[in-house]
């Protein structure tokens, strides 16, 4: 069977408006991340600190009628969240709350005092101290740094550092897309998350490198073809590769997300988010970066 | 070729083995009576967020530790100074790493100076200074002996619990040290996560301390009271109401006996008013201290304080000796059970703080795992169904390297003893999607071989040979990131990142080896004209 026939597209060719469309993402991205610095955006008790608790109550339980409960006990600025189609509740509180005694038996004491006919069971709880949110901070942004560059200096090492680059802007174009939806979506931003996010990195990584191996092998096959029907040939060469790898990784992660249950809806939304960027990335960002830088070195020796 | 051919077929075979004996113990209820000696008794163990339970990360205010052992030598110079008759002033630790001596004359500071550097030859003693006709001699902790103190708290306060949980019962426990000051304790499948969490941070500091009966503890101010004085409070509950009243009572700071004087805790039923109450036993100095202060204090109230709250306040009506007491108090039963536990397993060198507190109820645990099953379940069907349309009978060869994958990466984390996540779940079911690629990458390969009139043999030889370098490429730029989440991930990130390294490694061999050697063996036992692929 053959689900793509031999191709000719020119995807080098239209490299201006995927670098306009991929520069506005990245933007995107980048307001992103400052939010996230400046924990103006939905930033997981992980890394700012604090208490949630989720609880499955007997009985529907209304929003308004929760939110009251806890400011009649102090706790009006909880964050409360329903989870779709279920009693559940998930009520996030920030650092500085409570002066003593922990949050989650209070917020659990606050509901059976105030909602007694309403019985819950509790599902989860989590109190992150603010010290420790700011290790995982630092941990995670140390950890994303480590991988980013040894994964430059091993494609570097293996092609050059022209392809290093290119490989290196796109899957930064990838984590910054994946950062965008979140955050315009306003997702919470957890470790999860950034585990999504890195696992991303790797898979677009490996898209990248494939069509690499094959841009790779061809400029050494054709030396006199011009540069952009070398580029062009090897990403339609490996095509049928890109879309059914891309089609069956992209058929588990939409398993997970549909089946896979709310703790891990995020993450898998994540992925599939991820996986789609990274594909169309390494066709339309990551190789004609190569070429560009490729086509000018070749331009100055020609001069 | 046929000698490599079933070499290889050994090689997976045994493989297969491998992981179906490390697995039978997860996917057998009941082990028969003949599996023992060496064959593997664990089951692939399931993270919190799976079966339920509770993690915590605590701070060791290691600072303290530091402080108490200053406290303690204070405490030894003050005594030996007393036992020979010596004047002085004061002796007590100042700031944070310094003891002061304050004495009355040049001449008792040079001989007390001599005695010092003899028995705390570690500690930097600083030439005394005269200030308004006191002298005064400062002993000072330097910074390494201060380091490997702090580093022994940690170490000690892990050692007390572990003891804790393993009276308290706690089965599988993880208790580890992560970083310079933090203890991490997993606590699976636990129904009391909050009746764990406070006797595992109490610090359980048992004191035995005189009361000043001269002082009324209502009336007394910190201030109205001497400097050697103290004003701790007893929790009283009436039996009859639920009520709890706090009752102030005055002793003195130093205690006379201390909780580490103890060989054993045992709660026992007073049988007269069907009260719980915790029996003790010294050791040999415990008891001969026991005894002479009892002796001395008939009649008088003697505090047993815990963690600086009174528990009770007895009056000595008789001189005990013997080396036996009981500390009775209004607790419940199991109060007094977890008491005796703090008390047999020792105090903590220095308070603890809870700064991570993830508890999981085991129904959402439950569900999560039924939930992640049915996902990867779904995901591996739509995949296989889809390699079965489009590449045929190849399809089915990658099929089956993908079934062993699954296999051999389950077999590989029981093995290990690695825990299973429910994000590891995740990355199995990614790997799903991923450990076809590099048979992608391979068929798309043979494929263009095929188009170029090669043979069936020459396509998959040069397809495989082709494949190879990108295949590896593609694992290693992903196993470097499944590295460094390993190095720094926590929890759950962790065991996404084991699962995805073992994966990846396994898709290597499968991939590579394992397809192959199906093809191979097919080419050669039929005649195969034109590769279904």
């Amino acid at each position: 069977m053959q689900l793509i026939k031999k191709t000719n597209i020119d995807f080098v060719g239209k490299r201006k408006i995927s670098f306009v469309i991929a520069a506005l993402i990245a933007i995107t991205g980048v307001i992103g991340i400052v939010q996230i610095a400046r924990n103006a955006a939905n930033m997981g008790i992980d890394f700012s600190g604090g208490t949630s608790v989720q609880l499955d109550f007997s009985q529907p339980v209304s929003i308004e009628k929760a939110r009251i409960a806890l400011a009649h006990n102090n706790l009006k600025e909880a964050n409360l969240q329903e989870v779709k189609e279920t009693n559940k509740l998930l009520i996030k509180v920030g650092k500085t709350t409570l002066a003593s005694g922990s949050v989650a038996d209070t917020i659990t004491a606050v509901f059976k005092k105030e909602l007694p006919e309403n019985a819950f069971v509790v599902e989860s709880s989590t109190e992150i101290g603010p010290s420790i949110g700011e290790k995982l901070k630092k941990d995670t942004l140390v950890a994303v740094g480590i991988s980013m560059l040894g994964i430059i200096i091993y494609i570097a090492w293996r092609f050059d550092l022209k392809f290093g680059i290119g490989a290196t802007i796109a899957t930064l174009h990838d984590v910054l897309a994946m950062i965008a939806v979140f955050y315009v979506m306003n997702k919470e931003i957890n470790l999860l998350f950034i585990t999504a996010v890195l696992t991303i990195a790797g898979y677009s990584l490996t898209d990248t490198v494939v069509v690499f191996d094959r841009i790779r092998e061809n400029l050494r096959k054709n030396l006199n073809e011009p540069l952009i029907n070398v580029f062009n040939g090897s990403i339609n060469e490996v095509l049928p590769r890109t879309v059914i790898t891309s089609l069956t990784t992209f058929m588990a992660a939409i398993s997970l997300l549909l089946f896979g249950g709310e703790v891990i809806h995020d993450f898998a939304f994540a992925l599939v988010i991820g996986i789609v960027v990274g594909t169309c990335s390494s066709i339309f960002i990551a190789s004609p970066i190569a070429l560009e830088l490729e086509s000018r070195k070749s331009e100055l020796a020609s001069k | 070729m046929s000698k490599s051919i079933s070499w290889r077929i050994c090689l997976i075979s045994f493989f297969a083995l491998l992981s179906f004996l490390y697995l039978t113990p997860t996917l057998v209820t009941k082990l028969p009576s003949w599996w023992g000696g060496l064959l593997p008794k664990d089951k692939i163990s399931l993270g919190l967020d799976l079966q339920g339970g509770t993690h915590l990360v605590m701070e060791v205010d290691t600072q303290k530790a530091v402080e108490g052992t200053l406290d303690l030598i204070a405490t030894d110079l003050e005594d030996s100074l007393n036992t020979r008759n010596v004047r002085y002033k004061k002796v007590a630790r100042v700031g944070e790493d310094l003891i002061q001596l304050t004495l009355y004359d040049k001449g008792t500071a040079e001989s007390e100076q001599q005695l010092i550097k003899k028995k705390y030859p570690e500690y930097e003693l600083i030439p005394p200074t005269d200030e308004g006709g006191l002298v005064i001699i400062q002993l000072r902790m330097d910074k390494n002996t201060i380091k490997d103190r702090k580093d022994k708290a940690v170490a000690q306060s892990l050692e007390t619990i572990r003891n804790r949980i393993d009276q308290f019962g706690v089965s599988e426990p993880v208790i580890q040290r992560d970083g310079i000051n933090h203890i991490v304790v997993q606590l699976p499948g636990i129904k009391d996560p909050k009746r764990a969490i406070e006797l595992i941070g109490k610090t359980a500091r048992l004191e035995f301390k005189l009361v000043d009966e001269k002082i009324t503890g209502t009336s007394a101010t910190p201030g109205t009271i001497p400097e050697d004085e103290e004003i701790l409070v007893e929790k009283r509950s009436d039996s009859a109401s639920t009520s709890v009243q706090d009752i102030p009572i005055v002793v003195k700071k130093k205690a006379i006996i201390t909780g580490d004087l103890l060989t054993n805790a045992q709660v026992k039923i007073d049988s007269q008013f069907n009260q719980p109450y915790v029996a003790i036993d010294f050791n040999t100095t415990g008891a001969r201290l026991f005894d002479q202060v009892t002796a001395a204090n008939v009649g008088k109230r003697f505090a047993i304080v815990l963690d600086g709250n009174v528990y009770s306040a007895p009056v000595i009506r008789e001189r005990i000796s013997g080396g036996s007491a009981q500390i009775s108090g209004s607790f419940s039963e199991k109060e007094a059970a977890d008491l005796a536990i703090v008390l047999r397993a020792g105090s903590l060198p220095a308070p603890v703080k809870i700064v991570q507190n993830v508890t999981v109820g085991p129904s959402i645990g439950q569900d999560s795992i039924a939930k992640g099953l049915t996902a990867g379940g779904i995901g591996v069907v739509l995949v296989v169904v889809f390699m079965a349309i489009y590449y045929r009978m190849a399809g089915v060869v990658a099929n089956i390297g993908m079934v062993l994958n699954v296999l051999f990466l389950m077999g590989a984390l029981a093995a290990l003893g690695a825990t299973l996540t429910l994000p590891g779940i995740a990355a199995i079911v990614l790997l799903i999607g991923m450990s076809v690629d590099s048979n992608v990458l391979i068929f798309e390969r043979v494929k263009e071989e095929i188009r170029l009139g090669r043979t069936p043999r020459m396509s998959l030889d040069v397809g495989y040979d082709k494949a190879f370098m990108t295949i590896m490429d593609s694992h290693i730029t992903t196993l470097i990131t499944a590295a460094v989440l390993f190095q720094f991930g926590t929890g759950p990130v962790k065991g996404f990142a084991v699962s995805l390294s073992l994966g990846i490694i396994i898709n290597l061999f499968t991939s590579l080896v394992a397809t192959k050697v199906i093809f191979d063996s097919c080419l050669r036992r039929f005649d195969v004209k034109k590769l279904s692929i």
